[in-house]
């Protein structure tokens, strides 16, 4: 079951791997997106119809299929025409670059012209198409062809009046050309209910091809179905094809379902503070960013910076402009401060630039295919997908898109498209309805209030990581895009000269509160300076007191020396007794300790 | 085709101006191819009065030859002169259809005979 995990081609081309061990081949055809389709090509060795109406494009698969299998893959092959001669052949294919003439020198393809003129020929008894198998086997012999187309088989039934005859021999046919081991395809014309005029596909049963060309709109599809592929998985829708410069384009693109190996890498959005809103990082690479909004709401200008902040890492970016061209681009990039011109000189961003209604939605969608085919870049911004929409209609468009996002996914891709909402439309419903397709949504949009009108800009979805839900201002400056918080309060939300106002209140208020704490910051500095004061004032009583009573002690003092000294100075006047002074020592001392 | 119906009647007493000649592709000795050239040597010893040539080619042997010719039925005769080119397809087994495919005869009614 590892097999899950694996893309579809992968598996298909497994599942090819392991039927050619056991006998089911597959010849590739070398058209673009037919062997993806039919996971690998034709059935080898076997026989393939491939039928449709006038100019559906079955001559042109068969001859691509012949000359790439004799130049690609190095199998000759034969060309059985029935309606046209090698030389009208050879001139009608020489557009395309196909060489027949070359092919032919070279002995890989062998033209063989079978003209039928029934008013020539009359019939008469029994016969059989002898002379068609040995044209045939002469032709494979020749050249030892691998491949075969009968273009158309279905013109023997109009030179020959015999159906029994013709049926048995072309049943006979199928069969040889199936033991001959050669990988066939016959053209048919498609008939009225049925898939071929003459019932071919009853006798060839391995694999049907089914080529519409349908006018929708003024505007004409081709369309291709694998009916019937005996033995093989193939995709079974309707897969719209082209017809270019370069043989058939099938766009298979659907086919390759939700398998597309993710990113975890991330890719600056070009605006700083959009990567702060999408964790700081910016988009994942190879996700889908859509970016919708009014008219000249800056949808653009988020692209260009996507498509600049590319450049800048060095990596190549496809601008696909639908509504500006280039020149108009970088004059009007310049305005915002980027420049575009050094990237487009060194080959970094290709801008190219067509009118949605140019042509039809197929040949937009292989346009973009091809320039992706040439220039592998890896990053791709569209703008604006809207343009399409008054080209086509949305069932068209919006197949168209999703064909294109899978294709960019499955090539890892990190694509940008713009959008632009009508006025008066609901500004989260894109006209395309692809925004289930996409991984980022920017909204773009803008607030009139106080006589102006602001943008404003916020992540709508952003698949995978967690991104702001603010509501940002969206400025255009000469330096590129700013997003600044917008004023978000009980009033609303304020952009513009109407944030500057409230802003401007707001300091207003902030400054009234400053000075209100300023006040008491004062009151209180002058109330402890007051405090201090009165500490300081009982401090210097205290000290008076004390330097007082330090007064007071000394006096003390003094008097008791002095009472002491007159003592001495009684008792000397008296000439008393050493015996009388000890008797009068302790009744001094007594004295003397009342005094301290 | 009337004129050169009554051209070619005279033609059988005059001289050797006007010499039919005729081809017959077959693929190998099958019975019909076999047929085919008996029926073919029959019809014109009975109505050419010695006045053709016959080429049978067997493109089992000589398949480059098909193309020239454009032959795509097994057996074809062909009348490569006088101008312009006859095909007759098939065995031929029906002188009558022969004979007018080759513009010996006129058709008696040819859009019975397409049918037939």
């Amino acid at each position: 079951m590892a097999n899950r995990t694996r893309p579809i081609t992968q598996r298909l081309a497994a599942t090819n791997q392991a039927h050619a061990e056991i006998g089911l081949g597959k010849a590739p055809t070398g058209i673009q997106g037919f062997d993806q389709i039919s996971g690998g090509g034709l059935p080898k060795g076997r026989t393939a119809i491939v039928c449709g109406g006038p100019g559906c494009g079955k001559t042109m698969f068969g001859l691509e299929f012949l000359v790439r299998g004799a130049r690609d893959f190095g199998e000759p092959g034969v060309l059985m025409g029935f309606e046209e001669t090698p030389q009208e052949m050879t001139r009608n294919v020489a557009s395309l670059g196909f060489d027949l003439a070359d092919l032919v020198q070279k002995q890989k393809l062998f033209l063989d012209y079978i003209f039928l003129e029934p008013n020539e020929i009359r019939e008469t008894g029994e016969y059989d198409l002898e002379g068609l198998f040995v044209r045939l086997q002469y032709a494979v012999e020749t050249i030892g062809a691998k491949r075969v187309l009968l273009d158309t088989l279905e013109a023997l039934f109009s030179g020959f009046s015999n159906p029994a005859i013709l049926r048995s021999e072309v049943r006979r046919l199928f069969r040889w050309l199936k033991e001959k081991g050669l990988t066939t395809v016959v053209t048919a014309e498609q008939g009225d209910g049925t898939l071929t005029r003459q019932g071919l596909e009853e006798y060839v049963s391995d694999c049907v091809i089914l080529l519409d060309d349908r006018i929708q709109d003024q505007v004409s599809t081709r369309r291709m179905r694998i009916v019937k592929y005996r033995g093989s998985s193939h995709g079974a829708d309707e897969y719209p094809f082209l017809i270019d410069e370069h043989g058939i384009s099938v766009l298979p693109v659907t086919t390759l379902g939700l398998n597309h190996a993710i990113s975890d890498e991330r890719v600056s959005t070009g605006v700083a503070d959009l990567d702060a809103m999408m964790e700081g990082k910016g988009y994942y690479r190879g996700s889908s960013v859509l970016v919708s909004g009014t008219a000249g709401s800056g949808k653009t200008t988020v692209a260009l910076q996507f498509a600049e902040a590319a450049c800048r890492r060095g990596e190549r970016c496809l601008y696909v402009g639908l509504e500006e061209s280039t020149d108009q681009i970088i004059r009007n990039a310049l305005s915002v401060g980027i420049d575009l011109e050094p990237w487009i000189q060194k080959g970094l961003l290709l801008h190219r630039a067509w009118r949605p209604s140019q042509f039809g939605m197929e040949m937009h969608l292989l346009h973009i295919h091809k320039l992706i085919d040439e220039a592998k870049p890896q990053s791709v911004v569209v703008d604006p997908i809207t343009g399409l929409m008054n080209a086509s209609t949305e069932r068209t468009v919006q197949s168209m898109l999703v064909r294109l996002v899978d294709f960019l996914k499955e090539n890892g891709i990190t694509a940008v498209f713009t959008s632009q909402t009508k006025g008066g439309d609901d500004l989260e419903q894109t006209r395309e309805a692809i925004s289930s397709l996409i991984d980022s949504w920017i909204l773009l949009r803008d607030i009139e209030q106080s006589g102006e009108r602001n943008r404003c800009l916020y992540v709508l979805k952003s698949r995978g990581m967690a991104h702001s839900n603010q509501l940002r201002e969206f400025l255009m400056t000469n330096e590129g895009v700013r997003l600044l918080p917008a004023y978000v309060g009980p009033g609303g939300v304020f952009t513009g000269s109407a944030r500057l106002a409230q802003e401007a209140r707001d300091k207003a208020e902030m400054l009234d509160r400053d000075q209100t704490i300023e006040r008491k910051k004062q009151d209180l500095e002058r109330k402890r300076r007051a405090l201090e004061a009165e500490i300081e004032a009982l401090r210097a009583e205290f000290a008076a007191e004390a330097v007082e009573m330090d007064n007071c002690s000394k006096q003390a003092e003094e008097r008791n020396d002095n009472v002491e000294r007159n003592r001495e100075h009684m008792a000397q006047s008296r000439q008393v007794t050493p015996r009388d002074e000890e008797d009068e020592v302790p009744m001094n001392s007594k004295a003397a300790g009342g005094t301290p | 085709m009337s004129r050169r119906t009554k051209k070619a009647k005279p033609s059988k007493e005059s001289g050797q101006a006007d010499v039919i000649e005729l081809r017959l592709y077959i693929a190998g000795q099958t019975p019909r191819s076999l047929k085919a050239m008996a029926n073919l040597k029959r019809i014109c010893g009975n109505f050419l009065d010695g006045k053709y040539r016959i080429e049978v080619i067997d493109l089992v042997r000589q398949p480059q030859l098909a193309q020239g010719d454009q032959i795509l039925a097994i057996p074809t005769l062909v009348r490569r002169l006088p101008p312009p080119i006859r095909k007759i397809i098939g065995d031929l087994s029906n002188v009558e259809r022969v004979l007018v495919g080759l513009d010996l005869r006129d058709a008696p009614d040819s859009a019975r005979m397409a049918r037939v």
